[in-house]
């Protein structure tokens, strides 16, 4: 048994101490927000945050969870970083299958929570670990930096 | 839940969200389907449409959801005509039906090879008049008036010279008592209020909270998931395998051995995946367990040395290639290449004594309906099938294999099951983009003008089992999609088709389709004749495009844009391509690479013109393109399905490299805006996407590129 503090709630699970955090979200507590792409953290598409951190979930034993905050896309638009990215996803429409894009807005949301004016090498150094096969990375750097501005716009894509 | 909606989705899904968090509850789309059956007026005079007594208008997609914004694009098409807000609506997935859905272009419901926009501008445009003018009807009967005098905006009709307004949930019972018209009138382009506007996404608010549905994130209750292993080769058989091992990890429930697959039965994936490596089942190869891509090369040279079936010819190629002052020839090869669409395959079946459910996401849900049903033996009404959001499509999506898995895995399990794939799995037993072996040659005169063009093609049929009906006298229209639609001005030409067939992979359609690699071949080729030619490389194709008015156009716009002819810094080159094809659509483009002396290369900017005719939504089509051509980086760079000992040799990202947003060039995409009837839009970005590079790559480095992917073929210059 394993007590996991999960986007504020404390849920305790019956698991093995070594299951990756990604499928005890998705296949136990039923949290399915957070994708599986790889399994050998290549692709970014189980990015949680663990206190903060941007994590790859699918190589994250439980063991390694406990005591810790995990934030999931499902509540990440509670936090500041996480809204305006969202928002500025939807601004900018970058999302097209989108199944990458719950790694992608918490990988974002880390970034703008720790570099609130992240560079163009910011950007690469924070999102490179994150793959998008529809292509969308033109738009999401252009929607980071509209939510690093904060601007409240209707612009159109890039 | 089936619905989207970008007003509803919070409200819609706040019911199925509410059990987030405990988890294993969400409401059952069956019983969904039966309280809206159960709404006593309805009006649904078409199978796209369904207006309640309530107001709530319902879009049905027979068109799927992959990422392209078909949850957006036929939803203007139908609201348009219709006269509701893109606000107003609710979508839901379609059923399968092969009749209702049809895709018209290929006679089956099918969502691919870009056709979506093309096929539906019209079917649902009227789909859309006609409820609009069932409504107007019902009113002006209401009111005793004349229907001319009254005008549909925004789901309500109003009587223009009394002021006088009903809507149409108010009007919805009436109406569905009339008859449908046979004929309706469609608006004039020039009164489209949505289309051809960037009217926001339907489908993405729910993608950015952690809610969208994907047929992976399907919960069913008391459901099993599992995974799986097949043959790493193919035409392989299971040869044994330890099952105790396998039993003894907490959380396994079963072992199915269907000979040419193992399923790994399991209360999560971890304890699936664990006992799928337990097993450590060993293989039988059979026929196939030598095979390396060196022997499939070598099958489609020899092929490729025989005369093919002719698909184009115009003039006496082979007289004016001897007459020719010049002659250049050269063999092109573009690789096996994996779709890694981002969501792995995943289907849920439950087989129950009454009939069969199954929870996947599929191009071509009625041959989804179809393989379950065959699988497990029940007539077709009897399977229900419920379509998601897809995680990415490609292609991977057009064919049904892991359908057909899953149901014969369930027909051993009870209870519903989630089969889910690997990466690895997908990667080593995708439906591969077939490789391809090329034959070209042209003539020059003496200024360096083309008088002969011959281009044999050789590479198997996807059509010939994918939709045989559409496999005539020897040709592949889709092999040979772009190749015969050459829109260079040349006196002689001929195309042909060399069907060859090498049954050591499985393969089927990828992004771009025919299209890819056609284009990568042409254009490539037409540069190689401009630098023979000593010609400048826009202007040579340019000189050619005098009777192709609409292809010359979006040329001229894409090297203007990228500022063609300016100076780069040593080390970098532009390139430009062209593409066209059956899909209706012209697009240029122009790409900047920058080659370092290791021979690495990073593609710096593309800048891309596209005619695509009427444009739904010129946000979408931008996308498209940008997207496309993503997909268009990453296999012209590294993209590459290897063979050894019969087996596939990558197995997931690390090596089956994706582009990555620290690689991502700045793409710049330019419409060409006109009335011309809709073309598809969905994969000439990646299409044109190779040729621009590998051109760029001889701008730069003067070594010309004729086999796919670039991989280390610069570390040896």
């Amino acid at each position: 048994m394993a007590t996991l503090n999960i986007n504020g709630r404390d849920v305790t699970v019956d698991v093995p101490a070594d299951m990756p955090v990604l499928w005890v979200l998705r296949d136990v507590v039923g949290l399915t927000g957070t994708k599986f792409g790889c399994g050998i953290a290549a692709c970014g598409a189980c990015t949680v945050h663990l206190d903060g951190n941007p994590t790859r979930s699918c190589v994250t034993p439980v063991s390694a969870a406990v005591g810790k905050r995990i934030t999931t896309i499902e509540a990440i638009g509670e936090t500041p970083a996480g809204k305006k990215v969202q928002r500025a996803w939807l601004d900018l429409e970058v999302v097209q299958c989108g199944y990458c894009q719950s790694g992608q807005i918490m990988s974002a949301a880390a970034l703008l929570a720790k570099h609130p004016h992240p560079t163009d090498a910011d950007i690469d150094a924070a999102m490179s670990g994150n793959i998008c096969r529809c292509g969308t990375y033109v738009r999401i750097r252009a929607a980071i930096k509209q939510a690093a501005r904060g601007s409240a716009s209707a612009a159109k894509g890039a | 839940m089936n619905t989207v909606s970008r007003r509803d989705f919070v409200v819609a899904l706040t019911s199925a969200g509410g059990g987030l968090l405990l988890g294993f509850r969400i409401d059952a789309p069956w019983r969904v389907a039966a309280a809206a059956a159960a709404t006593p007026l309805e009006f649904a005079p078409n199978a796209f449409i369904r207006i309640g007594t309530d107001g709530r208008v319902t879009l049905i997609m027979g068109q799927i959801e992959m990422g392209q914004g078909m949850y957006t694009s036929m939803p203007m098409l139908v609201a348009e005509e219709l006269e509701v807000g893109l606000d107003q609506v609710r979508l839901e997935h379609a059923p399968p039906d092969e009749k209702l859905y049809v895709n018209p272009i290929f006679g089956i419901q099918v969502t691919g090879g870009s056709t979506s926009v093309m096929a539906m501008y019209v079917p649902l445009r009227r789909a859309g008049a006609t409820a609009r003018t069932m409504l107007v009807t019902a009113a002006a009967q209401t009111w005793e008036v004349d229907p001319a005098s009254c005008r549909a905006h925004r789901g309500t009709v109003t009587h223009t010279p009394t002021g006088r307004k009903l809507s149409y949930g108010a009007l919805a019972g009436r109406a569905a008592k009339l008859p449908v018209p046979a004929e309706v009138p469609l608006k004039d382009p020039k009164n489209f209020t949505l289309i051809g506007t960037p009217a926001k996404r339907l489908d993405t608010p729910e993608k950015v909270n952690g809610k969208a549905q994907f047929a992976i994130d399907v919960r069913v209750p008391s459901m099993a998931i599992a995974t799986v292993a097949a043959s790493p080769v193919v035409g392989g058989k299971v040869a044994g395998l330890d099952e105790d091992k396998a039993r003894a990890i907490k959380g396994v429930r079963q072992i199915v051995n269907l000979g040419d697959v193992v399923a790994v039965v399991a209360d999560h994936m971890w304890a699936a995946k664990q006992g799928l490596a337990a097993l450590a089942i060993r293989w039988d190869d059979g026929p196939n367990a030598s095979v390396t891509t060196a022997d499939v090369v070598r099958g489609l040279d020899e092929a490729s040395q025989q005369p093919g079936v002719v698909a184009r010819k115009q003039g006496d190629a082979a007289a004016a290639l001897a007459a020719a002052a010049t002659k250049v020839d050269a063999v092109y090869q573009v690789p096996f290449l994996a779709h890694t669409t981002m969501e792995p395959p995943s289907c849920t079946v439950h087989v129950r004594k009454d009939g069969c459910e199954v929870w996947t996401s599929s191009q071509v849900l009625g041959r989804a309906q179809a393989t379950a049903a065959q699988v497990t033996g029940f007539p077709l009404e009897q399977v229900v099938v419920h379509n998601h959001l897809l995680g990415g499509g490609f292609g991977r999506r057009l064919e049904v294999d892991y359908i057909t898995q899953a149901a014969r895995i369930a027909k051993q399990v009870e209870g519903p099951v989630k089969v889910v794939w690997t990466r690895e799995e997908d990667v080593q037993h995708d439906v591969y983009r077939p490789y391809y072996y090329d034959r070209v040659a042209a003539g020059l005169d003496v200024q360096g003008k083309p008088t002969a063009w011959t281009h044999r093609l050789a590479g198997p049929s996807i059509l010939a089992r994918w939709l045989p009906p559409a496999f005539k006298d020897g040709l592949d229209v889709d092999a040979l999609d772009g190749a015969v639609h050459l829109q260079y001005d040349i006196p002689a030409i001929q195309i042909e088709y060399v069907r060859h067939e090498e049954p050591v992979l499985n393969t089927g359609f990828w992004r771009g389709v025919g299209v890819t690699h056609n284009t990568f071949v042409i254009e490539s080729f037409i540069d190689e004749l401009a630098a023979a030619a000593k010609h400048d490389p826009f202007e040579y194709r340019r000189a050619l495009l005098a009777k192709s008015p609409r292809a010359r156009a979006v040329l001229e716009v894409a090297a203007k844009e990228a500022g063609w002819g300016a100076k780069l810094p040593a080390g970098r080159g532009r390139g430009i391509a062209l593409m066209y094809s059956g899909w209706e659509a012209y697009l240029a483009q122009v790409a900047e690479v920058e080659v370092s002396k290791a021979g690495d290369v990073r593609v710096r900017r593309l800048v891309c013109a596209v005619d695509c005719g009427t444009v739904v939504n010129p946000d979408i089509v931008k996308a498209q393109i940008e997207g496309g051509a993503i997909y268009g980086i990453s296999a012209a760079l590294w993209g590459e399905i290897t063979l050894k000992s019969g087996r596939v040799e990558q197995s997931n990202f690390n090596n089956y490299r994706a582009l990555r947003m620290n690689e991502a060039p700045t793409i710049e995409v330019h419409l060409v805006r006109n009335f011309e009837k809709p073309g598809g839009i969905g994969e000439p970005g990646t299409a044109v996407t190779a040729p621009a590079l590998a051109n760029a790559i001889f701008a730069a480095t003067g070594k010309r590129l004729r086999k796919l992917p670039v991989g280390d073929q610069l570390r040896s210059a």
